[in-house]
């Protein structure tokens, strides 16, 4: 569904240029839950900002459903880390999700039926004539989660959704995404540099490399479904599976050995 | 706490009435030509503006600082965005704005006189041009300010155009627009007062400045506690819009402190 071939990325030119992606290539199909795993500073928030189409690669292409992205296509969905700065203070829940949906061809009632669908599915309804910053960090993330679905993309990228919040929190809205992708169907791409959730939510994993930055290896996760915060944490084949990344992490970190890792 | 505040309200009430009572106490005694009884001044504000000179004086003032003010907003607010979306046109026209904010306003009547005449459309027009330069520099500098993650939010939604402007822009920097509608409201009122004063038939400024040549000076004092008033309560009353349209601003801000 959507395929990236050869991409690269240097920003700056000459000697001053800094390869921040060097070549990467890599599939996700439809349905799937693609989780991009790799050291901090490897590029993964550029990669997702090629693959949504808001930065144009340096060379290589991104295709999504055989047509070549050159701008944000309508079938991306995309959730930023910056939750509080990604959500517009001055409208309130139904309206930040409203939002997107007003340019698309749709009656009211359709309109409000999936912002509706989109608050109780990330269980937000008795909050949605509220305004963001009366809301905590959590459920912040989740009225953007909840505009992403409202928007009906049949891709989803994440970046780094969950990386402000407290631990239990994002276990919470680890789950949550779990369950909504479930009853959307929609495919996810998502990037973390926490190992323990990309183990966790995917269902396959794209290790990337310290800059500048390439797959490393591609893993299939065959956790059995659904998951589980405490059953599937116990399982050695999860135990196995975060060892593996984070040695191949480390080796590859050490054996460049260099510093910005 | 409590106590502490109920005496910081006291005090906020008290001292701008302390300064009524002196100047009452003061002006009773003192006898002087210049300095007329307070009580003269109030009795002559009375018997002037309650509300015998309302309709000649003061909604004709009223009206020309409204329609200076409306225009600037409105023409500032669309410069503003404009230059503050590209940098080029930002590029080209700094100069001509820096210069044209430089001019001192009132240095535009001579020139507003021989074009316009003496007659609104002069008044209008030098209270609008006072105006417009705090609103449109503050317009660019709050477009510019937008955050970049809500531009990228908008640009991957597909939120472009009219809808952009007026659903992400426009909110984004309306506390900048709101800072510099308050600097150009005080602006207003004073342009308003020198044009009256220059070439007028009727208006409070005109009012002051004849009761001052006649000798009239009750009335003189009266103009200008009118002045004073009007000047308050305009504030008051965007202070109050400000504070209706901005809540989210306020809201989102204290949230972000905590």
């Amino acid at each position: 569904m959507l395929e990236v071939s050869g991409l690269s990325k240097t920003y700056g030119e000459g000697a001053r240029a800094t390869h921040a992606i060097a070549e990467l290539s890599f599939t996700v199909h439809e349905g799937e839950f693609v989780c991009v795993v790799g050291p901090s500073g490897c590029g993964k928030t550029t990669l997702l900002r090629c693959l949504a189409g808001l930065l144009p690669p340096s060379a290589g292409r991104v295709t999504l459903r055989g047509r070549p992205v050159s701008g944000p296509p309508e079938e991306v969905g995309f959730v930023f880390q910056e939750y509080s700065r990604s959500l517009m203070p001055w409208l309130s829940v139904r309206e930040n999700i409203a939002l997107p949906l007003r340019h698309k061809r749709l009656g009211r009632a359709e309109r409000d039926r999936l912002v509706e669908e989109a608050v109780e599915s990330v269980a937000l309804t008795g909050f949605i004539d509220h305004y963001p910053w009366e809301l905590s960090g959590g459920m912040q993330q989740r009225v953007a989660i909840a505009r992403a679905l409202a928007y009906q993309p049949e891709i989803l990228l994440m970046d780094e959704p969950f990386a402000s919040v407290d631990a239990q929190t994002r276990a919470d809205l680890e789950d949550l995404l779990l369950r909504v992708r479930a009853a959307y169907g929609v495919t996810v791409v998502f990037v973390t540099h926490d190992i323990d959730e990309a183990v966790y939510l995917g269902q396959r994993i794209v290790v990337l490399t310290p800059p500048p930055t390439s797959v490393q290896e591609v893993l299939d996760v065959t956790l059995p479904e659904p998951r589980d915060q405490v059953e599937t944490k116990e399982l050695p084949e999860f135990a196995h599976l975060r060892a593996h990344i984070f040695r191949s992490i480390k080796r590859r970190q050490s054996l460049q050995g260099q510093g910005p890792g | 706490m409590n106590r502490r505040r109920a005496l910081l309200i006291a005090l906020e009430a008290g001292v701008p009435l302390a300064a009524l009572v002196t100047w009452w106490v003061w002006s009773a005694q003192a006898g002087s030509f210049y300095f007329p009884p307070l009580a003269d001044i109030l009795t002559t504000f009375a018997d002037t503006w309650v509300f015998e000179r309302v309709g000649s004086d003061v909604l004709p003032s009223l009206a020309r600082l409204a329609a200076g003010f409306g225009a600037a907003v409105v023409l500032g607010v669309a410069v503003g965005t404009a230059l503050g979306s590209f940098p080029l046109a930002r590029r080209v026209a700094g100069p001509l704005v820096e210069f044209g904010r430089a001019i001192p306003p009132p240095a535009l009547l001579p020139f507003a006189i021989l074009v316009l005449g003496v007659g609104d459309a002069m008044k209008v027009f030098v209270i609008a041009v006072v105006c417009l330069w705090p609103v449109l520099l503050n317009t660019v500098d709050g477009v510019r300010g937008v955050d970049p993650t809500m531009l990228e939010t908008a640009r991957v939604y597909g939120i472009r155009g009219a809808q952009r402007l007026r659903t992400i822009i426009w909110p984004a920097a309306l506390p900048q627009i709101f800072a510099g509608m308050r600097t150009s409201l005080s602006l207003a009122l004073i342009l308003m007062v020198i044009s009256e004063m220059v070439a007028s038939t009727h208006g409070i400024g005109y009012f002051v400045l004849q009761a001052q040549r006649s000798f009239a000076i009750p009335e003189m004092w009266s103009g200008i506690v009118l002045l004073g008033l009007l000047g308050y309560l305009l504030n008051a009353a965007l202070a109050l819009v400000e504070r209706r349209v901005l809540r989210w601003h306020r809201g989102a801000r204290s949230s972000a402190l905590q």
